[in-house]
């Protein structure tokens, strides 16, 4: 078994990128994995509530809200990103944890196989 | 060591395509292992039967086909990334009811599974994108 770190950097409409991490994301959970999640940048648009994308785009708010059915309940956001971002802790629909700028290195290291973009 | 290699982007968008597959030429002549190569997102781009560029610029299905005949490197092509984007193997392509042949020799169709696989086995991933 080894530790998976997905960064999602890009934010919700952003063509299949967000889609096509999550199918990764969910077949490292199939495998039973340890799967974590950081959102930074854009990306922590991932997770802000009222979403409503038309029939054309993917919900993948959705797949989000799922998470734990798969035992992925360990997500980070990124502090710095959240504030640049002009939101808020009570913006997001998931519970987060918080990770600072500084600390990213110390996280990454905690982590066998990382996955970004 | 045993290296896990993902491929993202196209092959004219970004040169990391060249890149991955010149990492990987070198890495083998160093006597390290390429488990496998995945190819998702644009990647799948990399795996078209049919790219002719011209005769003075890289050769990339070419060459890939080449990496897999002589050195046995698999080179996986994700299905859903594939489908999305209209490349099809012959014997999806006659599942779906097309007439396509899409796919490059010494390249294979399989699934996010695979990836995961490899990124279990091997020491290190990279990932070009």
């Amino acid at each position: 078994m080894k530790n998976y770190l997905f960064v999602l950097s890009k934010p919700t409409i952003c063509g299949s990128y967000s889609q096509e991490m999550l199918d990764i994301i969910l077949t490292a959970a199939v495998f039973d994995q340890h799967v974590t999640i950081l959102l930074l940048d854009g990306g922590v648009f991932q997770l802000k509530k009222h979403q409503h994308p038309n029939a054309d785009i993917k919900d993948t708010s959705s797949i989000f809200r799922a998470l734990e059915i798969y035992d992925i309940t360990n997500i980070y956001v990124e502090y710095e990103s959240i504030q640049e971002c002009g939101l808020d802790l009570s913006d997001l629909f998931l519970p987060v944890q918080i990770c600072y700028r500084n600390n990213l290195t110390q996280l990454f290291l905690q982590f066998d196989v990382l996955f970004s973009n | 060591m045993k290296f896990s290699i993902q491929i993202n982007c196209s092959p004219y968008n970004v040169n990391a395509g060249q890149k991955a597959y010149r990492f990987m030429l070198t890495a083998i002549a160093k006597n390290h292992q390429i488990l496998r190569v995945f190819f998702y997102r644009e990647g799948i781009y990399h795996a078209l039967r049919w790219a002719l560029p011209p005769d003075d610029e890289f050769q990339f299905s070419d060459r890939w086909s080449e990496l897999a005949r002589i050195h046995g490197v698999d080179l996986v092509v994700c299905i859903s990334a594939a489908q999305r984007r209209g490349l099809l193997c012959l014997d999806e392509a006659r599942r779906q009811g097309k007439q396509d042949d899409d796919l490059a020799e010494g390249f294979r169709i399989g699934g996010l599974g695979q990836l995961i696989e490899s990124t279990l086995e091997a020491d290190r991933f990279i990932v070009f994108s």
